[in-house]
């Protein structure tokens, strides 16, 4: 079976370290990833406990795929916590080489808690584990961070999962990092961990994981990898997942200036043959047949000498969303990034907020100490104001500064203008943290061909449900190209396991998963109507461009309806709280008590 | 068929790996039964996302390892090449995994005594599942008879071009 069966529990605050045993029934009914580590985190957390508290648990957590031959699946890990920029349960997916040595060290999750008096690094060798002082680290890079801790422990074979300067110093939106260049970015966990004086966590593992018929198993990967040869599968192997630049550009579904377009008139200079110049190589995660990582460097100027891992989304943020269209800039921008330990969808998210706050004079010259902060200008950073990130910023600029804060439940938007997806804006909206990761890819519907979100609920829960399985499984948010949806996934997790699981049982572990999420933030005080909203100018202010979506625009009205008719698909009352008989059907009966109370 | 043709190894190219550890995994699946990279007979190496390798045992002609054990545990097979280890003379001294230069042996975790890729007989499984074709069975000439064409191509890009 390939769950280790158990997880490590560490006392940050006295060093103390526990194997505890994990019962299958949970394994099963949470499928493991983003659902075990929302049930660790519920079971291990006290109602209201600010992000930044000793209290508050951190969730390192794989899925029943890591540490297997799995692609896509092999070596993937999450991290579960209240998000210091959300304030509601938060995880934050990721890949590389880390998880998979998680596992092999005997771990389905390790759950942080308390609070270390000084800067520790938790170094996990198989059975062994010890808290490391690492106050010589502090300030370094994770990148940095991992190097000095293989060279201390004399392995370079030890995973290293760290925080960079941005976390220590509370940056909300500060990230975590692991294998140099594979980003947990979402939500603010690198701040989380900052909080409890964690540098970094490191990790060498040496057991086995093993499948009950390996026989069968072996030939179900076979077949994956096969599929995997196929043209749609392998497009990414040339210039990573940048393309879709080109393809929401087309579709006028790129926020470009804070939102203030819908497409980017330079989209040219950043995309295909000019990002072409800059990649070196295209390498993958741990047993990923696919390979997603574009490593571009800088070859001279300015900016020589950055080099970045060029996904999608970072490309987006730090260069259409902020006008910037010199790729050497966005390099260096995600180079930055990678070097603090910063989001670069929150960093870009923020400045570009900045920068439409200044072309609108609402920040002038004499706030922003003389920085031009002119769409497009890439020699500007600012740190004071934004580091809470944008929805903080917006209530301490105050005048109208919300109306171009562009965040759902205080989590920047990613790079889908929602006014041109609908669909997708109504799932964005129903979120647990203002973001699922690839729910925009199954609920594209450019504006025109759906003309309200009437009848859309069943779509979004459909789609909820199943990336819920996706990110408990932690596959990669591509695997869609490959892996069939919740059949191959229950072949999948019952083959690795030997959880007689069927599809049916799947889909409803993915909406148990959405359940548990949502009656945790119910819990916080942020699991209702009014906390499912969308930004001002996604609401109020029509996309200009010329294309296929001019004219765009999600009325609050749309809104509602949409939202009456998720909560009616998914048995909530019309404030969006799970009902009694909802979470007793789910299995949920024990968190009864958390919503009786409310409407 | 020269001799150095017949003697077929495991080699790696290094413009191709990606350091996905893939290999491994196939290895000690297909030797041990299950998922563990340090039960592979071939170790992937990246020593940053620009610098993969993967490494197993490269079939020298007098093998060192061989020399060095005391206990005449290890054996080269006289027509592929492959050491052999006889596990009842081993006791896991180590000392063939200080005479090999490329760090191809290793101390099974387990068992505690030396191990080393076999080939598969002929049909390595590293090969089979390498998704980058970086891994392939080939010989020694084979490998410097195609890295020549490469050279000299590269040498002679233009006129080829213009043809």
């Amino acid at each position: 079976m390939s769950f280790a069966k158990q997880a490590l529990f560490v006392d940050l605050a006295t060093g103390k370290a526990e194997a505890k045993p994990l019962d299958e029934k949970m394994l099963k009914d949470y499928i493991g990833g983003v659902g075990l580590g929302a049930k660790l985190w519920l079971d291990n957390s006290k109602q209201g406990v600010d992000a930044f508290a000793a209290e508050n648990p951190i969730i390192f957590v794989t899925g029943a795929l890591t540490g297997t031959i799995s692609p896509l699946g092999g070596n993937g890990y999450a991290l579960v916590s209240k998000s210091p920029l959300t304030e509601t349960v938060c995880a934050a997916k990721t890949h590389g080489f880390f998880g998979a040595e998680l596992k092999q060290a005997g771990y389905d999750a390790v759950v942080l808690t308390g609070k270390s008096e000084k800067l520790v690094y938790l170094w996990i060798d198989d059975d062994s584990v010890e808290l490391v002082d690492a106050s010589r680290l502090s300030g370094k890079s994770p990148q940095e961070t991992a190097e000095a801790i293989k060279d201390e422990q004399e392995d370079c074979y030890i995973r290293v999962s760290a925080v960079g300067k941005a976390a220590e110093k509370l940056v909300r939106f500060a990230c975590i990092i692991n294998d140099d260049q594979q980003v947990a970015g979402r939500g603010g966990m690198g701040a989380v961990l900052g909080s409890k004086n964690v540098k970094a966590v490191a990790v060498r593992g040496t057991k086995d994981v093993s499948v009950p018929k390996y026989k069968v198993f072996t030939e179900f990967v076979e077949n994956v990898f096969e599929r995997m040869k196929e043209p749609q599968a392998r497009n990414y192997r040339h210039l990573g997942s940048s393309d879709e630049l080109i393809a929401l550009n087309r579709l006028g579904a790129l926020p470009t200036r804070n939102f203030s377009q819908a497409s980017f008139d330079k989209i040219k200079n950043i995309t295909g043959e000019s990002l072409k110049f800059y990649v070196q190589k295209v390498v993958g995660s741990s047993t990923c047949g696919l390979r997603f990582d574009c490593l571009a460097t800088v070859p001279d100027g300015k900016y020589a000498g950055a080099t970045a891992n060029l996904k999608f989304e970072g490309l987006w943020a730090v260069g259409p969303l902020c006008g910037v269209d010199r790729l050497d800039a966005i390099i260096e921008a995600i180079n930055l990034c990678n070097q603090y330990g910063l989001d670069v969808i929150s960093v870009g998210g923020a400045v570009a907020f900045a920068m439409d706050l200044y072309e609108n004079k609402i920040l002038t010259d004499e706030e922003t100490e003389g920085l031009n902060l002119n769409f497009g200008n890439h020699e500007g950073w600012l740190g004071q104001v934004l580091g809470g990130g944008t929805k903080r910023a917006a209530e301490k600029i105050g005048k109208d500064a919300n109306k171009y804060a562009n965040h759902v439940k205080g989590l920047e938007l990613q790079g889908y203008d929602l006014r041109s997806l609908e669909t997708a804006a109504l799932g964005v909206a129903v979120s647990s943290c203002g973001v699922r990761s690839g729910v925009y890819a199954r609920l594209f519907d450019i504006n025109g061909k759906v003309d309200s979100l009437k009848g859309q609920g069943k779509c979004v829960a459909e789609t909820e449900d199943l990336y819920n399985v996706i990110d408990s499984l932690i596959l990669c948010k591509y695997s869609s190209r490959v892996i069939d949806g919740f059949k191959d996934m229950a072949e999948y997790f019952r083959l690795a396991t030997g959880f007689e699981v069927t599809k049916q049982d799947l889909i409803k572990s993915g909406e148990r998963v959405k359940n548990l999420v949502r009656v945790i933030n119910v819990r916080e005080g942020k699991g209702t109507r009014s906390d499912d909203a969308l930004p001002w100018k996604i609401t109020n202010v029509t996309v200009s461009d010329e294309g296929p979506s001019k004219g765009a625009v999600l009325t609050q009205k749309e809104l509602d309806s949409g939202l009456d008719d998720y909560y009616r698909v998914r048995g909530w009352s019309n404030q969006g709280v799970p009902t009694v008989a909802k979470l007793k059907e789910m299995g949920l009966s024990e968190l009864s008590k958390f919503v009786e109370k409310q409407k | 068929m020269s001799e150095n043709k017949d003697k077929k190894l495991v080699n790696c190219d290094a413009s191709k790996c990606t350091g996905c550890r893939i290999c491994e995994y196939a290895c000690s699946m297909k030797k041990e039964k299950t998922y563990n990279p340090t039960k592979s007979r071939i170790r992937a190496i990246r020593l940053n996302p620009f610098v993969n390798l993967a490494v197993s045992c490269r079939l020298c002609e007098d093998a060192p390892c061989v020399v060095a054990c005391p206990r005449d545990a290890l054996e080269q097979d006289e027509e592929t090449g492959v050491i052999k280890v006889d596990e009842e003379k081993c006791n896991g001294c180590g000392w063939c995994i200080e005479a090999c230069d490329y760090g191809a042996l290793e101390l099974h975790p387990e068992t505690k005594q030396v191990f080393v890729c076999d080939l598969c007989d002929g049909e390595p499984e590293c090969v089979k599942w390498c998704p980058e074709g970086a891994l392939e069975f080939t010989s020694k000439d084979d490998v410097s008879e195609k890295t020549r064409i490469t050279a000299i191509k590269k040498l002679f890009q233009n006129a080829l071009k213009t043809e």
